[in-house]
């Protein structure tokens, strides 16, 4: 028995050195970034988004639109997920400790103007054209009670009014023309038109995913079509781009694709990697979008919206893009 | 209880006890931080987050018999227990090794839990072969209320890690993987120097074979108990659809919603060792059916008119009584009616059918909220409780030891 506690006792106490000593390496290896420069948020040939390199992880950055792979400036302002437009910023990070989330709205100077708490992981986050809207969708593991299933939250809102949509689950909903009710309703990635006030996003009910059409002044939403996921309208407002479930099977990854409204034609992407993104129109002809590339890494890749071409790597060590 | 009489049930079950602690603390910081490592570590979309989950509850069955026969075959207990724990501790390095692929990140999950499958019901045939007979739901009481210290403990040493390396750090998950996978190695380490297998001597009349796992089946008590666990299983409608009516029906924020489990794990933590030698003087059966009692009035209570904090501290304290009586009691009822040799196998079906049944509740339950709303869902289920506990009265009154 003597010998039985010794070794017990010599092995606690080299495993929980092992343990002491690795959390000890790894917050040794944890830095402080140095800002390189004001980080602006007003519309320029820039693209902003957020770091992935070692040395400033999490960090929002921009680079010029004309030499992605170039310079870039690094903001001081960390954000799990980061979007903006027309000179207002979204950042989705982390409040206090690891559990809780806060959305910060930003100024063209990347001053905090307005703190919202949210309840769940931050996942996708938009600003439409005028800066005015914003979106954001949260994935809520407390409600998994669909078994094993997900569920999510997106919320909106109207910077001038202040008005404020915590979840999309209590819009009206019509479905296939008729009106519907759901226990099960989750809505994510909202991307919104051009009036402020109409917008895009993905809902997700018995099974299926669709792309559904909202009102935001009216508070409903109406279904379009299935199999389209976090949808991103364009520049001038006629193509959608997605990304969706390849053979409606998310297990068999995502396929980028772009969706014209008038004519309903579906033209897949040059890109064949599954890209798990909200896509972004970095101009009229051009989506971006993160690849993840191991844990804590990833890079922003650009395809041309026609289905032409090759993707191509546009910032290396980035993710969360938009064009300002 | 005095002190004479807790060690009455032998220093084996609190050795197993002590195991269950380290390794529920190693498995529960996982579990804590994994969906947050999923999403914002790797960005799995929730969807690919819903497919990992789901291979998390459901993969485990076929090799709990598996293993449970294995083990009474060679009738080595331990050493099937042992291997479960390993494997569960060397996933958790499988975690970094996995990186950012959602199928790799699939598979080590799917192996932790098969570890998982692999050791409980093994573990629990130790117990009931380490722990007098009279003192079997003591014995379970115990071993429970220790595994649930360490259930509670894990998410709050996980922080701390956070904490330590700095959450933002892009090491911090690392080092919570790391540093759970050094205290699954203490829980084996454990396992290995202080748990003493009970080698059951082979007895001519029960050989371990396939037919003789089958015949069971066959035997009127292994029958009765199968019916019992799943007429229980299907009583239970699921944690998340408690919490989440309790919800629903105060609407408080969901980021309290943690704090739910906790409350039903405070009370389960204290009430298991007290129900389990409530069992041993009153008897199992009439704690595991008063266990479902408590579950019904959980559910009257979800449907009821009470509210505000009282609803609160009712319901979770029901909640946690309920599994403190019917969780281990359940074991030490279905343990002495299954014969040594075979016992692992038996415990295994048990699990099995309660498991595999509480899965069909939590869909069937999923779709009467959806067509009927939530309020005649939950009457519905208190109903089926009231109904489990007379199935059960009938069934094992004859069967009870």
């Amino acid at each position: 028995m003597k010998t039985r506690i010794l070794i017990a006792v010599a092995g606690v106490l080299v495993l929980a050195g092992a343990a002491v000593a690795y959390v000890g390496f790894a917050s040794a290896r944890s830095h402080d970034v140095t800002a390189t420069g004001a980080v602006r948020l007003d519309p320029g040939p820039r693209l902003l988004f957020r770091s992935t390199a070692d040395a400033d992880r999490g960090h929002v950055a921009t680079v010029s639109a004309t030499d992605p792979a170039g310079p870039r400036t690094v903001s001081p302002l960390s954000c799990a997920r980061v979007y903006a437009a027309g000179g207002t910023g979204l950042c989705l990070r982390q409040d206090g400790d690891l559990t809780t989330y806060q959305l910060a709205v930003l100024d063209a100077g990347l001053a905090v103007q307005r703190e919202l708490p949210l309840v769940g992981l931050p996942n996708r986050a938009r600003v439409s054209a005028s800066g005015r809207m914003l979106a954001w969708t949260v994935f809520v593991t407390g409600d998994s009670y669909n078994g094993g299933m997900f569920s999510t939250r997106a919320g909106i809102l109207d910077t001038a009014t202040g008005d404020l949509a915590g979840t999309l689950e209590d819009y009206a909903v019509t479905r296939d023309g008729k009106p519907y009710q759901a226990a099960d309703l989750n809505f994510w990635g909202v991307t919104f038109t051009a009036d402020d006030r109409h917008f895009y996003a993905t809902m997700s009910t018995a099974g299926h995913r669709y792309l559904v059409a909202g009102d935001f002044a009216a508070h409903t939403v109406r279904t379009l079509r299935e199999n389209v996921e976090c949808p991103s309208l364009s520049p001038d407002g006629t193509r959608v781009a997605f990304k969706s479930a390849v053979d409606g099977d998310p297990a068999r990854g995502w396929r980028l694709s772009v969706l014209d409204l008038a004519t309903a034609k579906v033209t897949p992407l040059a890109e064949t990697r599954s890209v798990d993104d909200q896509p972004a129109w970095l101009d009229g002809r051009t989506i971006g979008y993160g690849l993840p590339r191991g844990p804590g890494h990833a890079d922003v890749w650009s395809v041309p919206a026609d289905g032409s071409g090759p993707p191509r790597l546009l910032i290396p060590d980035a993710e969360s893009p938009a064009a300002l | 209880m005095s002190r004479r009489k807790l060690s009455a049930v032998g220093a084996n079950v609190f050795a197993l006890g002590a195991v269950s602690l380290v390794t529920d603390v190693s498995s529960e910081m996982v579990t804590a931080v994994l969906p947050v490592y999923l999403v914002l570590g790797l960005h799995l979309s929730p969807a690919a987050y819903g497919l990992v989950d789901g291979l998390y509850t459901g993969a485990t069955a076929v090799l709990r018999i598996a293993g449970g026969y294995v083990a009474d075959r060679i009738r080595r207990r331990k050493v099937v227990a042992g291997a479960g724990y390993a494997l569960s501790a060397v996933m958790k390095l499988g975690l970094l090794v996995a990186g950012s692929s959602a199928a790799a990140i699939g598979a080590v999950i799917t192996l932790d839990r098969a570890g998982k499958g692999l050791r409980t019901a093994p573990r629990d045939a130790l117990i009931t072969l380490s722990a007098p007979e009279p003192l079997l739901g003591r014995a379970f009481g115990v071993h429970r209320a220790m595994d649930s210290v360490g259930a509670f403990a894990g998410p709050l040493v996980a922080l701390a890690v956070l904490a330590a390396v700095g959450a933002a750090n892009p090491e911090a998950f690392d080092a919570v993987f790391v540093v759970s996978f050094c205290i699954a190695a203490i829980g084996v380490l454990l396992l290995v120097l202080f748990v003493r297998d009970r080698r059951t001597p082979k007895a001519a009349g029960t050989p371990v074979s396939p037919r003789a796992a089958a015949a069971l089946l066959r035997g009127h008590g292994v029958r009765r108990l199968l019916v019992a666990a799943c007429v229980l299983g299907l009583a239970t409608v699921g944690d998340g659809f408690v919490y989440l009516l309790l919800q629903h029906k105060e609407d408080i924020a969901t980021g309290w919603f943690p704090l739910l489990a906790v409350g039903t794990n405070l009370s389960y933590l204290l009430l298991a060792a007290p129900l389990g030698a409530l069992a041993d003087r009153i008897g199992r059966l009439p704690v595991v059916l008063g266990g479902y009692g408590a579950l019904a009035l959980v559910y009257l209570l979800l449907a009821g008119p009470v509210s505000g904090w009282l609803l609160f501290v009712l319901a979770l304290a029901l909640y946690g009584a309920f599994y403190a009586a019917t969780d281990g009691v359940l074991m030490a009822l279905a343990g002495p009616l299954l014969p040594e040799s075979l016992r692992t196998t038996g415990i295994s079906l048990v699990q099995t059918a309660q498991a595999l049944a509480y899965f069909a509740s939590s869909v069937l339950f999923g779709l009467a909220w959806q067509f009927w709303g939530a309020d005649l869902a939950i009457a519905v289920a208190a109903g089926g409780a009231v109904v489990a506990i007379a199935t059960t009265f009938a069934v094992l009154r004859k069967a009870r030891t």
